[in-house]
């Protein structure tokens, strides 16, 4: 699993990372992103919808939001 | 003429600033806004449209013949109280109520927030809940969390609330108000008012529209206890809020005692009187307006999708309002896209996060799962023409392909 850490960078900083993760992930796999942005928690669904990516988990601590794609096999 | 007011201002020792100057690190190097070099297309008129030319002479005339105090005795009072009740008349028939249920605020937000607090205060007795759709304006879910508890009925992927769920919400014991919108002013999408009025007439509980981005644009119909709106939004002057309520709803003011009951201090008789003219000459044009503006929306709905890459267009296709459309364009930064749209002479709306004060998205878009960055928002105002849709249609793909580039997004 890889996590890219988006923490502290503003909407659409988040999507664009998590999405250039996904371009060089191989298909099935599980990536997350920590935002601190909270459009992130409603974009990265949306983003996911786009791109035919499965939305795995989401979660939030201290701030930090989580979230987990799985990218379309 | 405005830079010269603004310098008198500064003048004075006023602070002038906008919310955008502060996070500028040196707000002069900002441009000059000029009018003079492009013809502007204003695509952007939800809550605050251009005035009509009929409304702007009647508030003229109203500075000359309504300049008193209404409340006063004399001639010069009376004179006013007269156009300030004509004002009322005329937006009563215009809403199929009586004079007596109408009442004028300083602003739309004021007139929500009077209708969600009398009530709630004026109903305490049944319970504290209100009932709100989840896409409702913020005046309307901040005065619920206000004067109340907060029920917040969720919308699907249109924005629609479930008429069913939304009758079980208000139907529970312990609501004293229930508030469903009658469009959302920010996606268009028209909310089923008609199938939710009579479950809330069974239930005893009054219900709340708010028509602010409705009245003036559509037949706003029958189905509300109490019914919200906006003159700046159709035409009139901004600064003027509208609140009608039928007799039967029990209210009672959780403010100071004021003459003016409702919205104490009242409002200013010239606004009033050129808010109702300019819904009068609304209403008279709707039809015609309706067509034209639904066939130029129907128009950036398809070319958008077809000559931009990667957007989310957002709200129902169909049933909505016919001048107001929504769409995201992923990985875009919204006040970048908005600031190279007003460059090239273009001003729209965004309901993206970087184009808002407090830095959060729309919760409208939240509220529906679609993409809150890279948003523009277009609400074409009265007299939009093909010509102006055009050009936004021809100049739209290069400015967002433009701004793309600069993040270095191509190929995600």
């Amino acid at each position: 699993m890889t996590t890219v850490d988006a923490r502290g960078l503003r909407c659409p900083a988040p999507v664009i990372r998590l999405a250039r993760a996904a371009a060089d992930a191989p298909p099935g796999t599980e990536l997350t992103v920590l935002a601190t942005d909270p459009a992130a928690v409603h974009d990265v669904p949306a983003w996911a919808r786009m791109r035919g990516h499965e939305m795995v988990g989401a979660t939030e601590q201290d701030g930090v939001h989580s979230l987990t794609v799985r990218t379309h096999p | 003429m405005v830079p010269r007011l603004v310098a008198a201002l500064r003048g004075y020792g006023a602070p002038v600033s906008s919310p955008s100057d502060r996070d500028r690190a040196d707000s002069s190097a900002a441009p000059p806004v000029t009018h003079a070099t492009a013809r502007r297309v204003v695509l952007d008129a939800g809550g605050r449209a251009p005035l009509l030319p009929e409304a702007r002479t009647a508030f003229l005339e109203a500075l000359d013949q309504g300049w008193a105090d209404p409340r006063r005795l004399h001639a010069e009072g009376r004179r006013a109280r007269m156009l300030l009740d004509g004002a009322r008349e005329a937006i009563a028939a215009s809403v199929g109520a009586r004079t007596p249920e109408v009442d004028l605020a300083p602003s739309h937000t004021a007139a929500l927030h009077g209708a969600v607090r009398s009530v709630a205060r004026g109903r305490r007795r049944v319970g504290p809940q209100v009932v709100v759709g989840a896409v409702e304006r913020a005046a309307v879910l901040n005065a619920a969390d206000f004067a109340g508890d907060r029920a917040t009925v969720p919308v699907d992927r249109y924005g629609r609330v479930d008429p069913e769920e939304f009758a079980a919400a208000l139907a529970r014991p312990g609501v004293a108000l229930a508030a469903l919108q009658h469009a959302n002013g920010e996606v268009g999408t028209l909310q089923p008012v008609g199938a939710v009025h009579p479950a809330a007439r069974a239930a005893g509980v009054p219900l709340l529209v708010d028509a602010g981005a409705s009245l003036g644009h559509v037949d706003v119909g029958d189905d509300w206890d109490l019914l919200a709106a906006d003159a700046g939004d159709w035409g009139g002057p901004g600064g003027l809020g509208v609140l009608v309520s039928r007799s039967g709803v029990r209210r009672s003011p959780d403010w100071p005692e004021d003459e003016d009951r409702w919205f104490p201090g009242g409002v200013g008789v010239p606004a009033a009187l050129a808010a109702a003219v300019a819904l009068q000459v609304a209403v008279s044009t709707r039809s015609a307006d309706d067509a034209s503006r639904r066939r130029l929306v129907d128009t950036v709905r398809t070319r958008v999708v077809a000559d931009v890459p990667d957007v989310d267009v957002v709200g129902h296709p169909v049933e909505r309002l016919p001048h107001v459309l929504t769409f995201s364009c992923l990985y875009v930064e919204g006040e970048a896209l908005l600031a190279a749209l007003d460059a090239r002479g273009f001003a729209v709306g965004s309901g993206s996060a970087c184009t808002s004060s407090a830095l959060e998205p729309s919760h409208v878009l939240a509220a529906m799962g679609a993409l809150t960055h890279g948003n523009v928002r277009l609400a074409l105002p009265r007299g939009t023409t093909a010509q102006d849709v055009d050009r936004f249609l021809a100049e739209l793909p290069g400015i967002v392909a433009g701004v793309r580039q600069a993040w270095g997004v191509g190929g995600l």
